[in-house]
């Protein structure tokens, strides 16, 4: 009983200091200086989310070099190596939570995103939400730290 | 690593040895130079085996569909006890052209689809009932029907009073649904040719349609490639054959202006 009294705390703090998708402090240029869990995050876990099709699914269109052993990866956007040389953290985290805002017009998606969208479908469902809460960000805010922390180690 | 990004140019869509169906051609002056100086059919973009089923009608699985489309255009149905046959004849005379015509206003202001002037005979000549959209019966039938163009180039009227539906099926087309905020545009225009994934991006063209999709081992209508489309902009979709997507069809259809019909295609 203790340990599941830990958890339940545990959980309520976690969520206090996540940052939601419509309160992000954004600078002008697009970045964003504040973390959106508080917590470092884990380039391990980064490096799945971005190669994993239902997360980030990042390989669709970047080839990322760092990553020989994941096939077919896309051709679309630039090749990610070097982003850290490139961009501050405060930058790239910008890029991940809503691309638009950094490049106008990107085809890169909002990874941390909830709207306005036109007609936005549940997932991969084609079906619209009941409520507009049906609608969750593409990542959580732990995973776009995870995947931050990956691209933090592009420095060449 | 490095990947063929382009069109393939060094294969040729011959059929059964004869028909052969240009796969490239002179963009409409409607398109505005949208896609450059070349459309492309979604076939040079295909990989080699892919492309081999559709050169030879044994190889092409279509055909089974094809072949029961056949079937029931002398088939008698419905209350009036009737069948295609009774009304239209040789189906190789009466639908000759028709496809690349599609979709057309009707007398009634009306854009209509393939699929309506189906179900409008079925119901309001035949005393039958409605096939669904994408039913199977009316993939056999519209494979069928397609096929009597086949070679002939895509001519869809897009001024008159279809001008309005093109307007409307243009806007769409760059318009950026769903949550990743995607608009056919960004895949099919700006990013033909490229690879998303391990999918080789074609213009998105429909002269093919209806076509056989190895992926889903079966046939897909073109409203059936839209939905997909939608849905993987995690957007909600609009229903297959509604004004929407008719809208759509016909702005899609008149940006493959002057590419062959290739019905029944093979894609996967
Ligand atoms: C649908 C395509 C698409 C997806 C998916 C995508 N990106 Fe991008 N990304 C782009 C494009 C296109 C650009 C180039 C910027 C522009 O739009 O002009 C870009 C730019 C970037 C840049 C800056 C480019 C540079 O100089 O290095 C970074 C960093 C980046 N993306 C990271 C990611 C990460 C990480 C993911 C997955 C979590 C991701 N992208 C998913 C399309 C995509
Ligand atoms: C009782 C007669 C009758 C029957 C049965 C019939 N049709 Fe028709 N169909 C017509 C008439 C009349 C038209 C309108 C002629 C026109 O406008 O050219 C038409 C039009 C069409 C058109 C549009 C042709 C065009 O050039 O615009 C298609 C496609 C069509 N029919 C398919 C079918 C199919 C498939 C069947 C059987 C499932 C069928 N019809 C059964 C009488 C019939
Ligand atoms: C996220 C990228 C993406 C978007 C957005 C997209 N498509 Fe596609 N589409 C694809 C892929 C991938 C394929 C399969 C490979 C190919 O033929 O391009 C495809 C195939 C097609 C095909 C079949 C082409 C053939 O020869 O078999 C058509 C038609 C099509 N799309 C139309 C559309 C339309 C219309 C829209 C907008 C409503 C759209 N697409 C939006 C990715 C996309």
């Amino acid at each position: 009983m203790a340990a599941i009294g830990i958890l339940a705390i545990g959980t309520a703090t976690g969520a206090l200091a996540e940052v939601a998708p419509d309160d992000i402090l954004w600078q002008e240029d697009g970045s964003i200086a504040q973390s959106l869990t508080g917590t470092p995050g884990s380039a391990e876990e980064g490096e799945r989310v971005m190669t994993t099709n239902a997360l980030g699914n990042c390989v669709a269109c970047h080839t990322i070099a760092t990553m020989p052993d994941v096939p077919f990866q896309g051709t679309i956007a630039p090749e990610l190596a070097g982003a850290a040389g490139r961009w501050t953290e405060a930058q790239l985290r910008g890029i991940l939570v809503d691309a638009k805002r950094t490049f106008p017009d990107s085809f890169m998606p909002g990874m941390y995103k909830v709207g306005p969208f036109i007609r936005p479908g549940v997932a991969y469902t084609g079906a619209a939400p009941a409520s507009p809460d049906d609608i969750e960000p593409v990542l959580t805010a732990a995973q776009v730290e995870d995947v931050l922390a990956y691209l933090m180690t592009l420095t060449e | 690593g490095t990947v063929l990004a382009d069109p393939v140019t060094d294969d040729e869509l011959v059929v059964n040895g004869e028909l052969e169906l240009a796969t490239e051609a002179e963009p409409a002056a409607h398109l505005d130079g949208a896609l450059g100086d070349r459309i492309y059919s979604g076939w040079r973009f295909r990989d080699t085996e892919t492309r081999a089923m559709q050169k030879d009608d044994f190889d092409n699985p279509m055909f089974l569909f094809v072949d029961a489309g056949l079937e029931a255009w002398d088939t008698a149905e419905g209350t009036e006890g009737k069948s295609c046959a009774d009304c239209h004849g040789a189906i190789e005379d009466s639908m000759k052209g028709l496809r690349a015509s599609l979709p057309k206003v009707t007398d009634k202001g009306e854009l209509w689809s393939l699929e309506n002037f189906v179900n409008d005979c079925r119901e309001t000549r035949m005393g039958a009932e409605a096939w669904g959209w994408n039913s199977q019966q009316m993939k056999n039938m519209t494979a069928a029907i397609g096929l009597q163009s086949r070679g002939m180039p895509v001519d869809v009227a897009v001024d008159g009073p279809a001008a309005p539906f093109w307007e409307k099926g243009k806007e769409m087309y760059y318009t950026r649904f769903g949550q990743l905020e995607m608009s056919c545009a960004n895949c099919h225009e700006d990013n033909y040719g490229n690879y998303i994934r391990s999918d080789h991006l074609s213009q998105g063209q429909i002269n093919g349609f209806p076509l056989y999709r190895l992926k889903d081992q079966g046939p897909v209508s073109i409203h059936q490639r839209f939905v997909g489309c939608v849905r993987d902009t995690r957007g909600e979709t609009f229903q297959a054959g509604s004004q929407e997507f008719r809208e759509l069809e016909l702005y899609v259809a008149s940006r493959g202006a002057g590419l062959p019909v290739e019905t029944p295609a093979v894609r996967h």
